[in-house]
């Protein structure tokens, strides 16, 4: 029955959405940090979709391929009084633009939305298919 | 996928369900893959898909053993001919899937789904009811 694989595709989705959710999380958690005393500052990271053939022919479903890191540099702020400042008074902050994460946040959320949705009408199509004939 | 229904009509409403449950799982496989770069959505044509299943001949379908055999149009096989959807607003990473389009044709899908599954349930009452000549 090939509705069946419907909850295999829609819950990789899901969960791949899921993944981004935590991505977006874990980068406006450190929207304001500034660098450390390495001078490394928190880089933004994105996770990389990739369909991944599942079920019968034509139909996929999501897999995160990799979570990449942001290499734009991080913005500067000239602050010799921070304690983190460097030695010529520049503070590093991590490259995290906050809009771009909201924005990356409601369209992950709309996905998964969606995606249980469609889980949802599955499950009440086959919970119906059950009580053929009677 | 050749039939031995009870009834011709319990026979093309198997069809009909085994094809829209095929692309009930497309729709959801391009609803799954809604932000994965360089994805086309598959579609396939109910219509030809259709005809193409029950135009077929009495005969079996001819047995595919090997992966350069294509099944014979009309020889009776489940043959949903799974193409790609032509994208109204191509976007920058090649990803073809129109949400809206996608949400409004996963809805319409599910009601004839349903709907499909309620003629065989009237069908099977029907025939219930000659047998029992009550």
């Amino acid at each position: 029955m090939s509705m069946f694989s419907i909850f295999g595709i829609s819950g990789s989705a899901v969960s791949a959405q899921a993944q981004r959710l935590n991505v977006v999380a874990s980068n406006l958690a450190n929207a304001d940090a500034v660098a450390g005393p390495d001078g490394q500052p928190y880089k933004a990271r994105q996770v990389l979709f990739q369909s991944q053939p599942q079920g019968p022919e034509g139909s996929a479903g999501v897999a995160v391929r990799e979570i990449r890191q942001s290499d734009t540099p991080g913005r500067r702020t000239h602050n010799p009084a921070h304690p983190l400042a460097d030695v010529e008074g520049y503070v590093t902050h991590s490259n995290v633009n906050p809009v771009e994460e909201m924005v990356n946040m409601i369209s992950a959320s709309r996905s998964y939305q969606n995606n249980v949705e469609v889980m949802n009408t599955a499950k009440s199509l086959l919970l119906k298919t059950l009580q053929m004939g009677q | 996928m050749s039939t031995t229904a009870a009834t011709p009509q319990l026979g093309i409403y198997s069809q009909a369900l085994l094809l829209r449950a095929e692309r009930q799982r497309l729709i959801a496989s391009n609803m799954a893959n809604a932000d994965t770069p360089g994805y086309a959505a598959r579609e396939i044509n109910f219509g030809d898909a259709m005809r193409e299943a029950t135009s077929g001949s009495s005969l079996p379908p001819l047995a595919v053993t090997h992966a350069r055999h294509q099944a014979l149009p009309g020889s009776g096989g489940m043959v949903a001919q799974v193409g790609y959807e032509v994208a109204t607003q191509p976007s920058l990473d090649g990803n073809s899937v129109d949400m809206d389009r996608e949400r409004s044709k996963f809805t319409d899908n599910a009601i004839r789904y349903e709907s499909t599954l309620r003629f065989i349930n009237s069908h099977v009452k029907t025939m219930l009811s000659a047998i029992q000549g009550q």
